[in-house]
């Protein structure tokens, strides 16, 4: 054990006794006939392949895919713009802009603040769930969906037309002109 | 009726199955990959990926044509072409099917008959060993000069094993026209009986001559980015990869019909009598091209099943491995001709 170690660089390195190969070993042929029934039991095996837009592989309730802004049982809006989210966000991924709560829209919005933009870049969320826990009011969730493929970078911004649960396109307030 | 028309059209259909076999060798070769690999390989274009060939075909011919600035256009241009040429250029003295006879006259399912076919496909293959010399230097790129040099000495050291494991061959044949040595085999009387240590070693040798793995070195990815073809792009590299493909076509229809009775089968005569000679003579070609496409298989399963040898392992192979050898074959198949005769 003495004797090797004295010619290597560093203490961790390992000495291995790797025998010759023999000369049956050498002819190459039986070891590649063994590769050769190995490779072709393979041929008739289950294939692992998911074919995916047709098939989709089960995922867990507690999945992190796409987020979704959550309603109350009311179904008003509970996010109250607060910013934590975008805060929490570790890739920077959420924007949004606040705006006040204007009389008769309490259906609307559980809060008298609320988001009027939120939008999350899919392309930057690294879908770490940071936001759900920075969330005080249970508003934003990642729901077992998976973030779908698309040709233009821009339709990776998700508005809250995407975001939002049970989204209606009239529900739109148009902002206050100050 | 003109004489050379019957020839004529068996060159078209000689030359439009050996591209068709080339381009679904393609397709065959990523799909077998696939299984071997617990996958599926592709299945999008077409039923069950039946097009992926056309759409490969379609993106290299789109792609961008690239000729370096500081290459020999001439000879860049001119390697592909050379590969493609004498790829195809072997499949003329391959006797395809039996002869066939309409109305008195009998056709040859074969180009050319030279007394000295094996020869031929020899020369032809080792010329086409230029294609990927002439591109690898032409290119003025150190990995595709080691690709060139590589695949000269793979060449080299591995056609003379080749060679004399032919040579024991036509010691029993006494000929070297493709169409004796395969009419020689009737029925079941195949030469890899006769042969089995020459046919190993050719099997070997082939391997090395269409530089399929274990011995593409001259392409070798991990070491020399792309090989001999790193410069090239658009449809000079589709004819150089395609060029492969050809000559494994060809080097499978020549083990066949050397050492695997080409279409002789057993039991030949009296199915012949039973359909006659034109559906004999195509029953025949379907048996001989049911052998070309395994060995096809063979040349795939074994690519996806060994890894590649390392340089000085594959000239300690070629040289001091299959050289004795074939050699030592030679001298026992002469030993052994000379005990029976007596």
């Amino acid at each position: 054990m003495a004797s090797p170690s004295m010619y290597l660089m560093t203490a961790r390195a390992k000495v291995l006794d790797r025998p010759r190969l023999s000369w049956a070993e050498k002819l190459y042929l039986p070891a590649v006939i063994r590769g050769l029934t190995i490779t072709i039991r393979h041929l008739f095996r289950k294939k692992a392949t998911i074919q995916y837009p047709e098939q989709k592989r089960p995922v867990p309730v507690s999945y992190r895919g796409l987020h979704v802004l959550k309603r109350d049982e009311n179904g008003a809006e509970r996010c109250t713009a607060c910013g934590l989210c975008a805060l929490a966000c570790p890739a920077e991924a959420i924007t949004m802009e606040a705006a006040e709560r204007r009389p008769g829209e309490e259906h609307l919005y559980r809060e008298e603040k609320y988001a009027i933009k939120y939008e999350i870049n899919m392309l930057r969320c690294i879908f770490c769930g940071f936001c759900e826990d920075a969330c005080p009011k249970e508003a934003i969730f990642l729901e077992p969906t998976f973030a779908p493929a698309g040709f233009d970078r821009n339709d990776f911004i998700y508005g809250k037309d995407r975001l939002l649960e049970g989204f209606k396109r009239e529900e739109i307030v148009p902002p206050l002109t100050t | 009726m003109n004489p050379l028309l019957p020839t004529v059209i068996l060159m078209l259909v000689i030359f439009a199955l050996t591209m068709l076999v080339a381009l679904y060798s393609t397709f065959a070769e990523r799909k077998v990959a696939a299984f071997l690999q617990d996958r599926l390989g592709p299945n999008r274009a077409g039923p069950g990926g039946i097009l992926q060939p056309l759409a490969d075909g379609i993106k290299m011919i789109m792609k961008e044509e690239l000729i370096p600035v500081m290459s020999n256009r001439f000879l860049f241009v001119l390697g592909p072409g050379i590969a493609m040429i004498c790829a195809l250029m072997a499949g003329v003295v391959i006797p395809w099917g039996p002869d066939v006879q309409i109305g008195g006259q009998t056709y040859y399912l074969q180009l050319a008959d030279p007394d000295f076919g094996i020869l031929y496909v020899f020369a032809v293959v080792s010329i086409g060993v230029y294609g990927i010399m002439i591109g690898g230097w032409a290119s003025n790129n150190k990995f595709s000069l080691m690709g060139a040099l590589r695949a000269s000495s793979q060449v080299i050291s591995y056609e003379l094993s080749m060679g004399l494991a032919i040579i024991a061959l036509v010691m029993m044949t006494g000929s070297l026209s493709m169409r004796d040595i395969v009419m020689q085999q009737q029925g079941f009387n195949w030469n890899i009986w006769y042969q089995p240590l020459g046919f190993l070693i050719f099997l070997v040798t082939a391997f090395a001559e269409t530089n399929r793995t274990p011995f593409d070195l001259p392409e070798c990815e991990t070491e020399l980015i792309g090989g001999f073809h790193t410069e090239y792009s658009s449809m000079k590299l589709g004819f150089y990869l395609f060029a492969e493909y050809i000559n494994m076509f060809i080097s499978s229809a020549v083990m066949a019909a050397l050492y695997f009775g080409g279409y002789n089968y057993p039991g030949m005569e009296s199915v012949n009598a039973a359909v006659g000679p034109v559906w004999g003579a195509l029953i025949g070609f379907a048996v001989y091209f049911l052998k070309i496409v395994l060995f096809i298989f063979f040349f795939m399963w074994v690519r996806w099943t060994v890894p590649r040898f390392r340089y000085d392992q594959l000239m300690k192979l070629g040289w001091k491995g299959l050289l004795p050898l074939s050699l030592l074959n030679i001298f026992l198949t002469a030993a052994l001709l000379l005990w029976l005769r007596k």
